[in-house]
């Protein structure tokens, strides 16, 4: 078990958050779309230019760009 | 008595698909005041009942964050409307109970409408109905909006909670944890003790608020009773301290956290049960795969959007063509039956060209909507945002944009009025701002013609070369004012992108004839009437004062002059047949109408848009240009393509066709004031200066009127100072 942010997630890789770390408007939006700890979430892919990436949480997709990625802290299997 | 619905729900959980199979084609759209978030009613009878239903925005939460949701939550405080009726998409369920967990803590009445139960079913999701409903002590009833399906029961049952919630709601409590649990009953009591917002607000719902430290409800605590709200703020900023200390969290986070819990908690107790493995690639999973591929996504994104460009854009050619004609038609009759004068002259340019110029662009508006909406109700449109977001976020811009900068001309030839009002599908108020007002930047079809003239005049010889140079150079300054206006008046963090890709779906026919008419009509409705308006005052400019006796009496002299140097037997056929065969009589009219158009030359010049032309001329000389191209540049503002026409006065040519200008463009080029670096600096201007008036009522009416005339000034501005660097370095180097 690994915690890596969001950002650095691989395509196709799932994991569980533990924590959501930014405050205000973005803190918000992201927990009531559902991104809390304890949910699951995987990737999807990512945009052709890479940015944003587009993740799978209960059971439907969001897409959010890489610096809004980097807040968010998922623990990962190594096995993946 | 008449019944009041409200629905609400998430985004894409099918509340709009709801509201057209209640209401069908009996509803109505109107906008809450100061802002752009549309407003929809319908009614309709149901057992000899009168039920009003009003479709609130779609809403993730119902903080005060968005305009939508701000909408949304004070429709439900101010209206109280008899029962609330909460979409909640069946396949995702977790996410779409979160906003019914608060509207249970408003403790408004609800009646839960659990739709898209087939796909639901089809996705191996089985949801108990009754132990949900008993769960949360409201009625659940299955529906798919798309069929019909469940609609009976939902109205019976929507009817029959608003009959027995009229008196004192029960609202939903649940537990926060221990922290939070502990502080609020200080809070509540000290809310009710002092009766504090208790009419508008259940004393434990303005508590949380106080917790998630709501902005609006913070802002109308402070107006109500300034010492309860310091009290209050007091106690939750103790309490933030120590949440922060101890968890390293915001109380906002530990109440979202909970809420959370607390549906999980509930679906655990047998609520929904999966048939298969929740990793299952379903239909939209395996279309994402090719449409939003690394690679094929953005070839087949940009067949897509030029498909949608050809679609408005040549299908909408004929029934613009039928318009023309008719007004035209319109035009000549009056032409016939009226005498001649100012009324004839009115009603002619202003009131037929002005009512044409209006209803010329329902085509295009129609046809650019369906074709949007069929991208939006698809889906598609979010994906589209999710592949440009890179680029235009560089701007300060959202992915989303890029559908108006497209639509405005981004391929030459669009249209900023649709353009404009497709920044709709832009959620994110900034950068919808933003692109507002730099769609006007892009070549429509309206320069077009002006471009193909000075073009055609002065670079005669690489014409598609300059064409492409100066649509990319619209792209540049377009962009390149967006990322300026965002970093200036618009300066601001992005909006959150956080956003959902919808699965894919068929649109449904009704709500694709709906969502273009509503919009069209809109548009007819808002902008007519200004257009209309503006359109006479424009005429006037042109025609008022007039020439006076003595200018008028040289003309006839002139004429009468003319007519007596050539035989009486020429006169007579000149008279006599409308195309004249011998020398003598065609090169007469000739000459009458040089002087016909040197009178119409006089007019114009001696008008009030005239005066203001020539008065200009002192400084738009640094730009290189004179009183007649300042005329023409005032007319533009009535509709670009108008610059081509009054040139063409201006220059005593009479009328110019504007799909053949190339004697208006042999003009120019032997004029004197004219050369290469004058063309290329009024094209630059041209380009860029205030959009027509049609373009800034709709900025208006998509924003305020404080933008639109920000508009005018701001593009006129820059296109003044751009055009003025283009003719004093061009001339410097003696580039003309």
């Amino acid at each position: 078990m690994q915690t890596v942010v969001l950002r650095n997630m691989k395509k196709n890789q799932s994991g569980i958050i533990k924590a959501v770390s930014v405050g205000g408007v973005l803190g918000r939006r992201l927990r009531e779309m559902g991104l809390t700890p304890g949910t699951e979430i995987s990737v999807c892919g990512r945009a052709p230019l890479k940015d944003p990436v587009a993740i799978r949480v209960l059971n439907s997709i969001l897409t959010l760009r890489n610096n809004e990625a980097e807040h968010i802290h998922v623990l990962i299997n190594n096995n993946q | 008595m008449q019944l009041k619905i409200a629905l609400a729900g998430n985004p894409n959980a099918g509340k709009t698909t709801l509201f057209n199979q209640l209401t069908g084609a009996r509803q109505h759209v109107g906008n809450y005041p100061g802002i752009t978030v549309d407003h929809k009613e319908g009614c309709l009878l149901h057992k000899n009942k009168k039920i009003t239903i009003t479709d609130l925005p779609g809403t993730y939460s119902m903080t005060a964050y968005s305009a939508e949701e701000l909408v949304a939550r004070d429709y439900l405080v101010n209206e109280k409307p008899d029962v609330v009726i909460d979409i909640v998409d069946s396949s995702n369920l977790e996410r779409n109970l979160y906003l019914t967990i608060q509207f249970l803590e408003l403790g408004v009445p609800l009646v839960i409408a659990l739709n898209m139960i087939d796909v639901a079913k089809d996705r191996g999701i089985e949801i108990k109905v009754e132990k949900l409903s008993q769960l949360l002590g409201v009625p659940v009833i299955p529906i798919i909006a798309r069929s019909g399906f469940g609609e009976k029961d939902l109205l019976e049952a929507a009817i029959d909670t608003a009959s027995t919630s009229n008196n004192g709601n029960t609202t939903l409590d649940i537990s926060y944890g221990k922290d939070l649990d502990s502080a609020l009953p200080e809070l509540i009591s000290l809310i009710s003790e002092n009766n504090f917002m208790t009419d508008t607000y259940p004393a434990r719902y303005t508590a949380i608020k106080y917790l998630e430290n709501d902005e609006q409800i913070l802002k109308k605590g402070r107006q109500n009773n300034t010492e309860i709200a310091s009290r209050l703020e007091e106690i939750v900023d103790k309490l933030a301290d120590h949440t922060r200390k101890t968890l390293d969290v915001y109380p906002e986070a530990i109440i979202a956290d909970q809420r959370y819990g607390y549906i999980k908690s509930i679906i655990r107790q047998g609520v929904e049960t999966h048939r298969f493995d929740t990793d299952r690639l379903y239909t939209s999973d395996k279309i994402d795969k090719v449409l939003t591929n690394r690679l094929v996504g953005p070839i087949i994104m940009l067949l897509i959007i030029f498909g949608l460009y050809q679609f408005t854009f040549s299908w909408s050619e004929l029934p613009i063509t039928w318009l023309e004609s008719f007004f035209g038609w319109l035009g000549g009759i009056v032409e016939n039956t009226l005498p001649d004068g100012l009324l004839k002259s009115m009603i002619i340019s202003g009131v037929i060209d002005g009512v044409g110029g209006i209803l010329g662009f329902v085509p295009l508006i129609m046809f650019m909507f369906f074709g949007i909406a069929i991208l939006e109700d698809s889906g598609y449109l979010a994906r589209v945002a999710f592949m440009m977001d890179r680029v235009f976020r560089m701007f300060g811009l959202h992915g989303s944009s890029v559908m108006p900068f497209i639509v405005s001309g981004g391929i030459a030839g669009g249209c900023a009025v649709p353009g404009v009002m497709a920044t709709r599908t832009l959620r994110s108020p900034k950068e919808r701002m933003a692109t507002l007002l730099t769609v006007p930047f892009m070549n429509c079809g309206a320069k077009v013609p002006v471009l193909a003239l000075l073009i055609g005049a002065f670079f005669a010889e690489s014409k598609a070369l300059y064409m492409f140079l100066f649509t990319m150079l619209a792209w540049v300054v377009a962009l390149l004012a967006a990322k300026l206006l965002r970093t200036t008046v618009l300066r601001g963090d992005p909006t959150p992108f956080v956003m959902e890709l919808p699965p894919y779906r068929f649109p449904t026919i009704r709500g694709l004839l709906i969502h273009t008419w509503e919009r069209t009509y809109q548009y007819i409705k808002k902008a007519g009437t200004v257009i209309l308006g503006i359109s006479i005052l424009l005429w006037a400019l042109m025609t008022f004062p007039g020439l006076d006796n003595e200018q008028k009496g040289f003309f006839k002299q002139q004429r009468q002059e003319t007519i007596s140097s050539f035989s009486q037997e020429t006169v007579k056929e000149l008279d006599l047949k409308s195309k004249p065969s011998s020398e003598e009589a065609i090169a007469l009219a000739k000459k009458l109408n040089t002087i016909d158009n040197a009178e119409t030359e006089a007019a114009l010049r001696y008008s009030i848009a005239g005066r203001v032309g020539r008065s200009m001329e002192s400084i738009t000389r640094f730009a290189g240009f004179d009183w007649r191209t300042n005329i023409a540049l005032i007319g533009g503002f009535a509709a670009k393509e108008v610059i081509v026409s009054t040139l063409g006065t201006a220059y005593s040519m009479g009328e110019v066709n504007t799909e053949e200008p190339e004697s208006l463009g042999e003009r120019l080029k032997n004029d004197s004031n004219w050369n290469r670096v004058v063309a290329v600096s009024a094209l630059v201007f041209i380009m860029f200066y205030a959009p027509c008036f049609i373009t800034v009522v709709c900025i208006a009416k998509e924003s305020s009127w404080k933008w639109a005339f920000f508009s005018i000034g701001f593009n006129t501005f820059f296109a003044f100072l751009a055009a003025v660097a283009i003719y004093q370095i061009g001339m410097f180097f003696q580039l003309g």
